[in-house]
């Protein structure tokens, strides 16, 4: 079909299938109605998405770096655009992690979503249709479609089912992440201009100049780091979290923080080379800043989906870590933490969902010394607490000892900031769990704070109070929990089916992102990236002819580097000539 | 017969006239021009093909004037259809209400055909002076539309004396009305501060339609004051005929330098007050009237590239923001038994009481607001692009940014119809009792803003034929 295109390997339009399936199940759940059927409904559109997606597991080529399973079509000629699908190493996984999250997502909300049963199932499905339409997308209209259609049914998700503050925590989510975007659609169209087409492959590897490259990977970057999120950016995650009710988190947590990282890698490195590996180090030490923020301030937290919330803030610096260290440890270790995180962290934020519909308070005092009551509960709530620390054994510790390892062999400096990092993981998850658990046993709060606390709860579930509130989880409840248990261990103890999916990928994406020599990279610091930037220098190594002027106006509205430029010079030349008279 | 739509339509107002005089009450007034409304609808396609001039070329019937006129006709067919039947305005004013109306549609029809200065300041008042005398028709009860007609006349025929000044100014330089011989003539001219100055006073007058900053201080007043109906009119139809007589007589500036930054700084500034302006506004037909302000800089981003690409983007942006105005409005009519003026609280909880006018409302936001996958993302992006192409930069970036804005105010009103404060106990209200035609109205609306979002491409070609002659 194209350059970019493996063979095709299925006799049919796979990805089209799990793009339309839950879109054409929710415009039946229009005309069902019972929260049962509905319910009933969209776990069979669910499930039966999750058993579709399984061939792109057991037919996928690990050997390529090429697109597998693409489908190519007309879209809206006139400016050829296309829908063009296809998946690499790269987006497999989480396409899989997408289709099998959903059917638990509609399991965690069973009982806790109790009003307007129909819109929520219908809000799941079509953000299940974006999400996979994200990953699988090779047009960058089509993949900007997607990625902002997303933003509808998750707001409403939010601002209809969520907690006390839904308005605010909503809006804030909408706001902050469409404001990150406007600029990507700018950058989307730059890139049209200057290659004439939309599709993604064709794409990378041009050689822009760098002036190019910097602005659109600025405009990338910008939405992504929203997305991820990374330090400054993160603020809306945690409103958006504790609102949302616990399938919203749980697609947040899971899905949508992945489209930060997974446009780093598509786009960033492969696109605009040069200016990753100039930008490189900041977002590495930016990363190292999210992580340990993200770490203390989880430390601090008080209510459960916060605490999480904010653990993801370092866990998703540890996938940026992964993927600005450009190199294969570093990208595999990204990409399999990126899986990790929305395993671990969906049930995470399951398991504060069941807690809460028995206690309805996600404060860690409230729920606290509950392991008499709820053995079954502690015992998941200590597999995932432990995976989330990168515990031996589970899958997050092969993602971070993957990146680590990549950090080491990048610079020893940045990874000793890092481990640091998984330290407080450990400190805060071990912290919640104690509490959750035991709570009585004195730690390092004294025994009149314990007191204080137990008495004034003591109607509000605790104490005695448990034996009457709690009860301990249904089968329903242990197969959500038990299923993506399999995968912390699966994951943790054989990486290797999943690494070697990405592997061919992964090489094939660092090849793009190093394809520049160290000659086009400007140098001096500040001074010389305004003279990289300045209109005149903009020739570079544009290896076609559109690039030297197309790009042009990329950095004309951004006149301030070259008006700096001027003033700067004009002492320079007027210095010498007093000295002319003397 | 290529004028069969223009004749149709002037016998159509000459039928209206009579019914004025019949008087033979609402219903039936509303059923007439229903149903001339459609058969216009009918002419205006049978029609679209057509090529013919008129008037020693002064009128010419072209794919470029048709196009124009199905949009204005379906335009029309929709204002008149939806309302349920003038419920802002006196009984017995429905007559003289629809007769306006249909004068202004046909002066609007009349005005994408003309190719020739006078021929086009006699159809640009035809379509205003029908218009100035609709405003205040609205039921006694209320006192605003007074203030807002006198503002609408006032200010309307301040633009079309600046407009006319302006057209003296380009007769005098070039010698010439005839838009033919100017689009060779003038560009040379336009370079001269006489000939720029000329220009663009004689823009002026469709400016005003547009709503442009700095023309725009008629707008909130007048949607706030004027009946819903007549709001939901104003809000739309004009806007079609000013982007199509814009698309015409922007080649006269030709690539002029000094022209193009006028327009970009028109754009950023009526986009940037726009939609500054709509962030505070409670009053949901104010906040529409700073919307549109703020919409019109869009369309002027594409008009101004002057490529057919830029021009196809402007056609699919008027057409998309008509369709999501209309729908909104259309929620405004719902909303507003007595006619009354519908505010944001207004709306809570919207989805409990009509679940599909949540919807409509919600898809014509969010259209509004340039969200894929709408009608609205298509139209920006295709502005953009075009933009983009051409080298404006800085006013890509300036909508880009306004779009994050705009956002705000859009999710404001989806906001208000979606999470009511205190619904848990029951319905804020009443539900509303939608009749069957309406809901199905509303349901269309939504889906048709979502259609044309997804698959734009039919109806880009189709415009882009119709601007061959700017190729």
């Amino acid at each position: 079909m194209t350059t970019f295109a493996a063979p095709e390997s299925l006799g049919y339009p796979i990805l089209s299938i799990l793009i339309f399936l839950p879109l054409a199940g929710a415009a039946l759940a229009l005309f069902l109605s019972g929260d049962r059927v509905l319910k009933g409904w969209a776990l069979a559109v669910t499930t039966l998405e999750a058993a579709l997606s399984v061939p792109l597991f057991t037919a996928f080529d690990g050997s390529t770096h090429l697109y597998q399973f693409t489908e190519l079509a007309s879209w809206i000629p006139a400016l050829g655009i296309q829908y063009a699908l296809g998946i690499d190493g790269i987006s497999v996984l989480l396409v899989l992690l997408t289709t099998f999250i959903m059917p638990l997502c509609i399991l965690c909300s069973w009982t806790y979503i109790e009003k307007r049963t129909k819109e929520f199932v219908i809000a799941l499905l079509i953000m299940e249709t974006a999400m996979v339409g994200v990953f699988c997308a090779l047009d960058l209209v089509l993949f900007y479609v997607f990625w902002e259609a997303m933003l509808i049914p998750m707001y409403l998700l939010i601002a209809v089912w969520g907690g006390p503050r839904k308005v605010y925590a909503s809006i804030k989510f909408f706001l902050y992440t469409l404001a990150g975007s406007v600029l990507l659609l700018v950058a989307v169209i730059a890139l049209y201009l200057a290659t004439g087409t939309f599709l993604i492959p064709e794409m990378m590897s041009q050689g822009y100049s760098f002036a190019f490259q910097f602005w659109v990977f600025l405009a990338f970057a910008l939405a992504f780091a929203i997305k991820v999120p990374m330090f400054p950016f993160h603020t809306w995650l945690p409103a958006a979290h504790v609102e949302a009710p616990t399938a919203g988190s749980v697609v947040l947590a899971s899905v949508l923080l992945k489209m930060g990282t997974y446009g780093f890698l598509r786009f960033c490195l492969p696109i605009t080379p040069l200016a990753t590996a100039y930008l490189a180090p900041v977002f590495l030490w930016v990363s190292i800043v999210s992580i340990l923020y993200g770490g203390f301030v989880a430390l601090a937290q008080t209510d459960m989906k916060r605490l999480i919330a904010y653990s993801s803030v370092g866990h998703m610096g540890f996938v940026t870590l992964g993927i600005f260290l450009v190199n294969q440890h570093g990208i595999e270790g990204a990409i399999l933490q990126m899986v990790n995180h929305g395993i671990t962290t969906g049930a995470l934020f399951i398991c504060v969902g069941l807690l809460y519909e028995r206690t309805h308070s996600r404060m860690i005092a409230d729920n606290s010394a509950i392991g008499a009551f709820m053995p079954l509960y502690v015992l998941f709530l200590g597999i995932f607490s432990l995976s989330s620390l990168a515990f031996p054994g589970t899958n997050s510790f092969v993602g971070e000892l993957l990146v680590l390892f990549g950090a080491f062999a990048e610079n020893k400096l940045l990874a000793a900031f890092a481990i640091p990092g998984a330290l407080l993981a450990a400190t805060y998850m071990l912290r919640l769990l104690q509490k959750i658990i035991w709570d009585r046993v004195e730690g390092h709060h004294g025994d009149g704070h314990g007191d204080g606390h137990g008495e004034g709860h003591g109607d509000g579930g605790h104490g005695h109070g448990h034996e009457r509130h709690l009860w301990d989880l249904n089968y329903r409840e242990v197969g959500t929990l038990a299923f993506l248990s399999v995968f912390v261990f699966w994951i943790g103890l054989n990486p290797r089916p999943f690494l070697g999916m990405m592997g061919a990928s992964v090489t094939h994406v660092i090849g793009q992102a190093q394809a520049y020599s160290g000659e086009d990279l400007p140098r001096g610091g500040l001074p010389g990236l305004w003279k990289a930037l300045a209109p005149g220098q903009d020739q570079g190594h544009g290896t076609e002819a559109a690039h030297g002027t197309e790009p042009t106006p990329a950095h004309g509205g951004d006149a301030a580097p070259a008006e700096g430029e001027a003033p700067a010079a004009a002492p320079g030349t007027e210095a010498p000539a007093p000295e002319t008279k003397h | 017969m290529a004028f069969a739509h223009e004749i149709f339509l002037a016998l159509a107002a000459l039928a209206l006239f009579g019914v004025t005089l019949a008087n033979p009450g609402p219903g039936t007034a509303r059923r007439i021009a229903l149903a001339l409304s459609a058969a216009g609808v009918g002419t205006a396609l049978w029609s679209l093909g057509a090529e013919a001039e008129l008037f020693h070329g002064t009128y010419r019937v072209d794919a470029f004037s048709q196009t124009f006129k199905v949009l204005i006709a379906l335009g029309f067919f929709l204002a008149v259809a939806f309302g349920e039947g003038l419920k802002g305005v006196d009984q017995d004013h429905h007559p003289e209400y629809f007769l306006f109306l249909g004068l202004s549609v046909l002066g609007l029809t009349f005005l994408v055909s003309s190719v020739e200065l006078l021929t086009l300041y006699i159809s640009l008042e035809l379509a205003s002076y029908a218009l100035y005398i609709l405003v205040p028709l609205r039921r006694r009860e209320y006192v605003t539309q007074v203030e807002a007609g006198v503002k609408y006349v006032l200010f309307g025929a301040a633009a079309s004396g600046v407009s006319l000044f302006g057209m003296s100014y380009v007769f005098g330089l070039a010698g010439t009305t005839q838009l033919d011989q100017l689009l060779v003539s003038f560009p040379t001219l336009a370079a001269t501060p006489v000939g720029l100055m000329g220009l663009v006073l004689m823009l002026g007058g469709f400016f005003f339609k547009l709503a442009l900053f700095p023309f725009h201080f008629w707008t909130p007043d007048v949607y706030q004051g004027a009946a819903n109906e007549t709001s939901g009119v104003i809000a739309t139809l004009p806007k079609l005929g000013a982007v199509a007589v814009l698309i015409r007589l922007t080649g006269l500036g030709g690539d002029d330098a000094g022209f193009l930054t006028v327009l970009t700084i028109l754009a950023i500034l009526s986009m940037t007050y726009g939609n500054l302006s709509a962030l505070v506004q409670t009053d949901l037909k104010r906040l529409l009237a700073f919307s549109s302000i703020a919409h019109a800089g869009f369309m002027i981003a594409g008009i101004l590239t002057g490529t057919v690409a830029g021009y196809a983007g402007a056609m699919f942006y008027v057409g998309g923001y008509l369709l999501m105005n209309l729908a909104l409005f259309h929620v405004i009519y719902s909303l507003a038994p007595a006619g009354q003026n519908v505010t944001l609280a207004d709306l809570r909880g919207l989805y409990r009481r009509a679940p599909v006018l949540a919807l409509t409302l919600a898809v014509g936001a969010f259209g509004l607001a340039g969200i894929p996958p709408t009608a609205g993302f298509a139209g920006k992006f295709f502005v953009l692009a075009a933009a983009l192409e051409q080298g404006h930069l800085t006013l890509v970036i300036a909508a880009a940014l306004n779009t994050a804005i705009g956002v705000y105010y859009y999710l404001k009103m989806v906001k208000a119809a979606y999470s009511p404060e205190e619904d848990e106990a029951g319905p804020v209200e009443a539900p509303l009792a939608l009749s069957v035609p309406g809901r199905v109205l509303g349901g269309a609306f939504a889906l048709a803003i979502l259609l044309l979002g997804a698959f734009p491409g039919a109806l880009l070609d189709l415009f882009r034929q119709a601007l061959e002659w700017a190729t």
